[in-house]
């Protein structure tokens, strides 16, 4: 019996002030304005946006400061600490810790975006596909993804990123055949929903070819869901990165991430500490400052959050 | 006059929001007496839900309320969630619009009630289970004691429903506030639940706030009636003064803007200009004062005080209905409006407050409807879903007739309506229509292109500029991330239409639906409900279809709205020569936009004719039924008519044994003598032309 929907009612018992903005179209705020405004009010979440900004002008700019070259070996200071001349030390080598941590955070955060880019489009287009189109199709994209939900990805990652050599495009690439399949399956579940929606059904009506409908009514319907998935990947991807390197099977050298400077620091953390801190608190910054500003857009899209203001 | 039950003074409730602070209520009095029901009408957003909320104490904390709520001389605004939680439910008890919301699916009925029951009342579990019997009797559900241990799911709309009032009643409760109670159900329920409601009010003695926004509802059961707008009271008065005697220019503009079973098509509905207000930051002045056709420059300086106006029902309405005996009402005919003193019988200094708007002439009714060319036709249209069961293996155990052989023809320039109630089919013969598929049997015939002749997706895509559709909810029926003029151009795109020809078309269409072409780029938020419709029928015109198929296409609109949307309707079929396929379960909306009706039950055609035909003469009893349970906005007539009650609810469309599909629910099945029920029970009834009209068919063996 839900067939009669009547808007006449105001709201539920939960937030019956929405129903009444909604009832009123002149002075509306965009959607787009709405929800910077309320990502702003969430201090932490600027806090994390700020702190994500400078870590990118360090990774982009580190060198034109620096003075050192990250491959270049300085004989006269071997595992120095920090100094007027090697701001972050030197590791046994000689080689400019400084230096060495811009390029590892160039290097990781590339694997990153890359790997979030990719794998956020793959997964859009494969859940949102399968939900639409149904079928055998669907059936077949489900098995593959509970096939891969299955298997022990991890492992298989470190033996195929072994046997390439440490490439980064590599380790990039598997990272996202490894990481687009749990988004898939969450983004096959929303699909499902927004399937159903009147507006995909009158495309349908209306002779709209079916790939297109996915792109143009049912991908753009997950935006809030993507930017938190493409969020999250990020800080998923430097810990997944972080952790291989940190094992062994990731950036080998002389290619440096931030894992291999921390995999390498942490084995000297009782003699040179600072080959350990350096790296690790620029990664700590770095998943932090992501992990706040997906807490933020999580709250500002999510319209039951208490970030309302107050009468 | 005894005390009130319930005193409302000056009740004013804000929410914080994005845009500022939003005003929902903003000074509402009113005094209930017990045994009484007080009916508040209004809009979406008007305010008439939130005042009851407040009553319960049930509003978010975020809300700030002030103001006087006195029940039984108790000051409930300020009470503690404790304190409240011992009046809701024992002294105030509320039944909601959503049945099935409302009661938790985990628990069975019979524990919920009991429940209700033992919070409030220290009784053992053994005699709250005997109240909850006595309880679910009353409310008419069929065998209490072996359903006190189902759960909501497995009862349907009505009956959950049932529940809720029975849950309401349980601890003889002093005031009952009814939110919008029926709207979520069937017309055919609806009537039955308004007299389960009646029966609780007899049994508790208690007294009734009905919210809705059905004025018919209003008229059929509120001793007073008090209309919202923007927040406050406009116009308060005793049932028949606020019908037959209203003062406020908005009262009168919602009672002239509803379609009525009652007269035949031809009359314009009047629609209320503009939207309601935002609530945030009024401007001084009358918050009605840009939809009103009689607004002075007085108006927008000072909001009007609800004011005592004359009570006089008129010379022309007692001549019409008699004198109404006067009746002791809670309260007295008030109105906020600086010129009531002037208006009279619906009337400002002797001219209509609302003036009728022209209806274009339709240059197609000239012709008769044999020399019309047939749009669409369907012959013999059926849709069967296999019923299985079984979790891996699937067997099929059963087959659900959802359409069973559905005829008609639509010819040019002529509208036909289905109706009937959730699950008679008529929205999935919509789907078949629309889907194009090749039927299970028969044939579909669109603009003289069979559909089963179709093989290629490029021929599908070509029959689709010829067949249109416009959806219920306009909020969901547009892609909210499309600007306008994505929306509009999307039909034509998808058949291929070249791009500059695209782009003049769409401003064009715009404003032939009485929207602003400058704002083609804005996105549909942007938009008020009744607008948004607007771009939706744009959208099903830029093809230029010669069929549209109208689902339900303005009950999800308000009825000021509403009137506009069906006038535009009217309109373009007589500029464009449209033909439409219009679902509806709403038969007065029905009896204003169709030429032709086809009551459809359980997947069947059981009457199908000419409109006026049909509801002056209904022949099927469940037409007669259908039409009987329309409730009118008209007090008097509303109450001495007869009712035709049906009993029980919609048989589920499965493998049926022979015979007529109504002889469940059948009044008349009832009157007859044995050997003519049999007949009923063992023969299906074919659609057949009655003996007297030539355009009127019925399927009743005894009509």
């Amino acid at each position: 019996m839900t067939e009669v929907r009547d808007p006449h009612v105001v709201g539920g018992i939960d937030d019956p002030a929405a129903v009444l903005v909604d009832a009123a179209p002149r002075r509306r705020l965009s959607k787009r304005r709405l929800y910077l405004r309320r990502f702003l009010r969430n201090r932490p979440a600027v806090a994390g946006a700020v702190i994500f900004v400078l870590l990118v002008l360090f990774a982009l700019l580190g060198n034109v400061i620096g003075s050192y070259d990250y491959l270049a070996t300085d004989f006269v200071n071997i595992a120095t600490g920090p100094t007027a001349d090697h701001w972050f030390g030197t590791n046994q080598a000689g080689n400019d810790l400084y230096a060495q941590t811009v390029h590892g955070l160039q290097r990781s955060l590339a694997i990153a975006l890359i790997v979030s880019v990719l794998s956020t489009i793959i997964s859009a287009l494969v859940g949102a596909s399968a939900a639409y189109f149904g079928g055998l199709y669907e059936r077949g994209w489900l098995l593959v993804i509970h096939f891969l939900m299955v298997v022990p990805t991890f492992l298989l990652l470190a033996l195929l990123s072994n046997s390439s050599g440490g490439d980064w495009r590599v380790i990039a690439l598997i990272l996202t055949l490894t990481s687009w399949f749990y988004a898939a399956r969450t983004i096959w579940t929303m699909s499902l929903s927004l399937r159903e929606r009147d507006f995909v059904t009158a495309a349908r009506f209306m002779g709209v070819p079916g790939i297109k409908i996915v792109v143009r009514h049912i991908i753009p319907g997950l935006s809030s869901l993507l930017i938190l998935q493409f969020t999250l990947g990020v800080v998923g991807t430097v810990m997944a990165e972080t952790g291989l390197s940190f094992l062994g099977f990731g950036v080998k050298a002389p290619d440096v991430s931030l894992g291999s400077l921390i995999s390498e620091g942490a084995d000297q953390v009782s003699s040179s500490p600072w080959l350990f801190y350096f790296p690790a608190a620029t990664l700590t910054l770095l998943t932090v400052s992501m992990a706040l500003i997906a807490d933020g857009l999580r709250d500002a899209i999510d319209p039951n959050s208490a970030s309302g203001g107050t009468a | 006059m005894s005390d009130p039950l319930l005193s409302v003074r000056d009740l004013k409730v804000s929410f914080p929001s994005e845009a500022g602070r939003v005003d929902a209520v903003r000074g509402v009095s009113f005094d209930l007496h017990p045994g009484k029901t007080l009916g508040i009408v209004g809009e979406s957003g008007s305010g008439k839900s939130v005042t009851s909320l407040a009553v319960m104490g049930l509003l978010s904390e975020s809300a700030r309320v002030e103001g006087s709520v006195r029940l039984g001389g108790r000051e409930l605004l300020g009470l503690s969630d404790k304190d409240m939680s011992g009046i809701r439910g024992k002294d105030v008890a509320m039944v909601f619009q959503d049945p099935l919301s409302s009661l938790t699916p985990v628990f069975p009925i019979g524990r919920q009630i009991v429940e209700a029951i033992r919070i409030h009342q220290d009784v053992s579990p053994k005699a709250a289970a005997d109240r909850a019997i006595d309880l679910l009797r009353l409310v008419g559900i069929p065998r209490p004691e072996t359903r006190l241990k189902a759960f909501p799911h497995e009862f349907s709309g009505g009956m959950r429903q049932r529940v809720m009032i029975a849950m309401a009643m349980a601890n003889d409760p002093k005031l009952i506030i009814a939110d919008e109670p029926t709207t979520a159900l069937d017309v055919t329920i609806q009537a039955q639940i308004l007299e389960v409601l009646k029966t609780a009010q007899a049994e508790t003695g208690a007294a009734v706030i009905m919210i809705t926004h059905d004025l018919g509802v209003v008229a059929g059961s509120a001793d007073d009636v008090l209309v919202m707008y923007a927040g406050r009271a406009v116009e308060t008065a005793p049932v028949n003064e606020a019908f037959y005697a209203p003062r406020m220019p908005y009262t009168i503009g919602l009672l002239e803007a509803i379609p009525r079973v009652d007269t035949p098509r031809g009359r314009p509905l009047v629609p209320i200009a503009g939207n309601p207000p935002l609530l945030i930051d009024l401007p001084p002045g009358c918050p009605y004062v840009a939809r009103c056709p009689i607004a002075i420059d007085a108006c927008r300086e000072k909001e009007p005080d609800l004011l005592p106006v004359a009570s006089d029902l008129g010379a022309r309405v007692v001549a019409e209905v008699g004198e109404v005996p006067g009746q002791d009402s809670d309260l007295d005919h008030r109105a906020a409006c600086i010129r009531a003193h002037e208006i009279a019988d619906r009337r400002i200094g002797g001219q209509p407050v609302y003036p009728v708007p022209e209806v274009p002439e339709n240059r197609l009714a000239a012709v008769p409807r044999e020399e019309r060319p047939t749009v669409l036709e369907a012959r013999n249209l059926r849709k069967e879903f296999p019923l299985v069961r079984g979790a891996v293996l699937k067997r099929k155990v059963g087959t659900v007739h959802a359409v069973d052989g559905v005829s008609f023809d639509i010819r040019q320039g002529e509208t036909l309506a289905i109706v009937g109630e959730s699950g008679s089919g008529k929205t999935t013969t919509l789907l078949e229509i629309m889907n194009l598929s090749a039927p299970e049997g028969g044939d579909l015939i669109v603009g003289g292109v069979s559909t089963a002749s179709l093989s290629k997706a490029r021929e599908q895509r070509a029959l689709r500029r010829d067949l249109q559709m416009v959806f219920q909810d306009p909020a969901s029926a547009i892609d909210p991330r499309l600007t306008v003029f994505d929306i509009i151009a999307e039909p034509m795109q998808a058949i291929g239409t070249p791009k500059d020809e695209v782009d003049a078309r769409v401003s064009e269409l715009m404003e032939l639906v009485g929207l602003d072409p400058a704002q083609i780029d804005r996105f549909p938020a942007a938009f008020s409900g009744g607008q948004r419709q607007r771009i939706g029928i744009a959208r099903a015109l830029s093809t230029n279809p010669k069929v549209v198929v109208l689902d339900e296409p303005v009950s999800a609109l308000d009825v000021s709205i509403q009137a506009g949307v069906i006038n535009l309707l009217d309109e373009l079929k007589a500029k464009l020569g449209l033909s439409y396929l219009f679902v509806a379960h709403d038969l007065s909306v029905v009896r204003h936009l169709a030429d032709r009706v086809a009551v459809m039950y359980l997947g069947a055609f059981v009457e199908h004719g000419d409109v006026d035909t049909v509801f002056d003469d209904p022949r099927h009893p469940y037409t007669q039924a259908l039409i009987s349970a329309i409730p009118l906005p008209d007090p008097i007539k509303e109450r001495t008519r007869e009712r035709v009650v049906l009993r029980g609810d919609l048989p589920s469309p499965t493998d049926q044994a022979t015979g007529c599909r109504f002889v469940s629910r059948c009044p008349l099945h009832l009157t007859l003598d044995s050997s003519q029920q049999q007949k009923c029970r063992e023969v299906v009834p074919e659609l057949t032309r009655g003996s007297d009209q030539a355009d009127h068919l019925h399927a009743c063996h005894f009509r």
